[in-house]
């Protein structure tokens, strides 16, 4: 218990020292009243804007303000949409997470099989390739990938769409792609593009997990009990290499939604990364503030919860924390 | 006479240093060696852009709209030849190329050395003093690295702005947490060891313990972490410059160039974004390569 809390404390600790960061450099750099008042206003409504937003009062009376406005779920009003930032992103969230989690999808899909591949060959010319093929997967640029994507099957083949989300019907209350054949279409070049580098990244981990088990003594005991190769390989090796996998796609899932960004700029897929890169190119800096305010408070859960996971997981770190 | 031979030989590798073995390891995988001949190579030319481009692609007076578009190994109607094509303003893609080169690069290799010498004093600081101070810096690694660098990348640019200086300010910001801990890591075994026992027995100065016998010896893990460091720097400058929050129109760099190609390619002019990223892969992954390589060297469980 006293390492929930502490964990929870240091949580909300970086949410303070992000909102105190993120106030400081959008509120006090430069001048706010340009920052935060639209350039096409006139001198009354400036004048109105200040006196409302407390700019004249001294800097950590504004702070208290920006933070009561926060605890409220107020991060300011759009200039574009002229609609409160958070609403503009929570509108846009469904649509980014449904790509992440057809990406990790497609990244578990194909990367688990391919590392198990590779860990059992591990010298011969196949497991060899797909290493390779991983290295690529590292190195190639995600907006670049996303480009050639486009290059080939949307320019020169013309089988897929290459921007916007398609149809969408309601599932649960939110607007999802995948459930109509439209939407499905336009899902699929973003995906795979986000998926790129995830994959590499399994096929990393999976060939990494299934070296380590497949020299264990419960493997050796299954094949010499007679179990057939693929029940060893489908039950008993993929089952205990599964866990470092599982424990870091959990871990990465925040950072899907942040690369994001590039992929969703590249396919113009509706959701809050594009908005974000809209927003900084606008300078609409209510949309900047709530989106960042937003993805910190995302990865402190995340992180949270992977805490805690690993102390239900492993006694030794609750332990060590409490020592 | 056998005898003296075994001595000698045995003599001989007492003698070589840990840096020869390092490059006597090295030089002997060919991938690896020919990721770093081709990386030099890119660099060189990057260098020496303005004496081998056929083009400043920046002088507007050499430009001329009538060559705009040309597909690559098309001539003008001057004959002049343009290998990789031109751009809608007639801009020789090759040049531009080269020129983007050095802007992507610079920033890369300058952000790294910087972030470098940022998290190596600050590692070694934290390693060496301990306590509260050294509690203080690993949090604030612990802090910047809980969060994926794009996400921080994109929060620094849209307070700071665009500029080669702002993005390399953001590339720095997002590095040095990665050297600082893996100096820190190694530092903390090292300072165990019987060499730095030894200084201190000799009542060396402060100063001289940490920077002349621990810091050389924390340096080799550094080198892997700083290689590959500068591949992920130079493709995520790419990246922000792509999505526009990274360097201006002005100081295109591979992945501005890239961007600006990404309309034409909707229209078939594939060329004028194909290149560059070409280009910026054959960079990133000869980079990525030599790093490799390294690390399977630098690592003491491989060695056998």
């Amino acid at each position: 218990m006293g390492y929930v809390i502490n964990r929870l404390l240091q949580g909300l600790t970086v949410i303070a020292v992000m909102a105190v960061l993120v106030f400081v450099g959008v509120y006090a750099i430069g001048n706010p009243v340009d920052m935060l008042i639209s350039p096409e206003a006139d001198q009354a409504e400036i004048d109105a804007t200040i006196a409302r937003m407390g700019l004249d009062k001294p800097l950590w009376l504004q702070f208290l303000v920006f933070l009561k406005g926060a605890a409220h779920g107020d991060l300011g009003t759009s200039f574009i949409y002229n609609e409160p930032a958070v609403r503009l992103i929570l509108e846009r969230f469904p649509a980014t997470l449904e790509l992440a989690l057809a990406a990790i999808l497609i990244a578990v899909l194909i990367g688990i099989p391919l590392g198990v591949i590779a860990g059992l060959k591990p010298e011969q010319p196949t497991g060899r390739g797909i290493m390779a093929v991983s290295i690529l997967g590292f190195s190639l640029p995600t907006f670049w990938v996303g480009m050639m994507l486009i290059m080939i099957f949307a320019v020169w083949l013309g089988w897929l769409p290459s921007t916007g989300r398609g149809d969408t019907v309601s599932f649960l209350g939110i607007q999802v792609s995948f459930l109509t054949v439209s939407g499905l279409r336009h899902l699929i070049l973003p995906a795979v593009n986000l998926a790129l580098f995830k994959t590499s990244l399994v096929i990393r981990l999976s060939r990494a997990g299934t070296r380590e088990v497949i020299g264990q003594d419960y493997i050796k005991f299954a094949r010499a009990k007679g179990l057939p190769e693929s029940r060893v390989i489908l039950v008993h090796l993929l089952k205990n290499m599964m866990i470092p996998v599982v424990t870091v796609l959990g871990l990465e899932f925040g950072s899907v939604v942040a690369f994001a960004v590039v992929t969703e700029t590249v396919f113009s897929w509706p959701g809050i990364g594009k908005l974000l890169i809209s927003s900084i190119v606008h300078l609409d800096r209510p949309v900047i503030v709530a989106y960042l305010m937003l993805t910190v408070m995302l990865f402190v859960t995340i992180n949270f919860a992977v805490d805690l996971i690993y102390a239900a997981l492993d006694p030794r770190i609750r332990r060590k924390e409490s020592a | 006479m056998m005898a003296a031979a075994t001595a000698t030989a045995a003599l001989d590798v007492s003698v070589e240093t840990p840096l020869h073995r390092l490059v006597r390891k090295f030089v002997a995988n060919r991938i690896a060696l020919s990721g770093l001949v081709v990386f030099a190579a890119i660099t060189l030319l990057a260098v020496a852009a303005p004496l081998v481009a056929p083009q400043n692609p920046y002088d507007l007076a050499t430009l001329d709209i009538i060559d705009g578009s040309l597909e690559p190994g098309m001539t003008n109607i001057d004959g002049k030849p343009y290998l990789l094509g031109t751009d809608e303003q007639g801009r020789d893609m090759l040049s531009a190329i080269l020129y983007g080169l050095r802007i992507s690069i610079g920033i890369g290799v300058g952000s790294t050395v910087i972030a470098l010498v940022i998290g190596l004093a600050l590692g070694l600081f934290a390693a060496y003093s301990g306590g509260w101070r050294d509690t203080l810096v690993m949090r604030l690694v612990d802090l910047q690295l809980g969060f994926p660098p794009i996400l921080i990348a994109l929060i620094l640019l849209a307070i700071l702005g665009r500029g080669v200086d702002k993005v390399m300010i953001a590339l720095v910001a997002l590095q040095w947490a990665y050297y600082a801990r893996t100096v820190r890591a190694t530092a903390l075994v090292e300072r165990r060891k019987e060499y730095i026992e030894a200084a201190r027995c000799l009542a060396l100065p402060y100063s001289r313990i940490v920077f002349g016998h621990l810091m050389p010896n924390c340096l080799p893990p550094l080198i892997v972490v700083a290689t590959m460091q500068v591949a992920h720097a130079i493709a995520l400058e790419a990246t922000l410059s792509f999505l526009g929050v990274g360097v201006p129109v002005t100081e295109p760099s591979l992945g501005m160039l890239i961007a600006n190609g990404f309309d034409f390619m909707m229209s078939g002019r594939y060329w004028v974004s194909f290149f560059p990223g070409i280009t910026l892969l054959v960079t990133v992954v000869s980079i990525n390569l030599v790093g490799d390589h390294l690390r399977d060297i630098l690592n003491p469980r491989l060695q056998k």
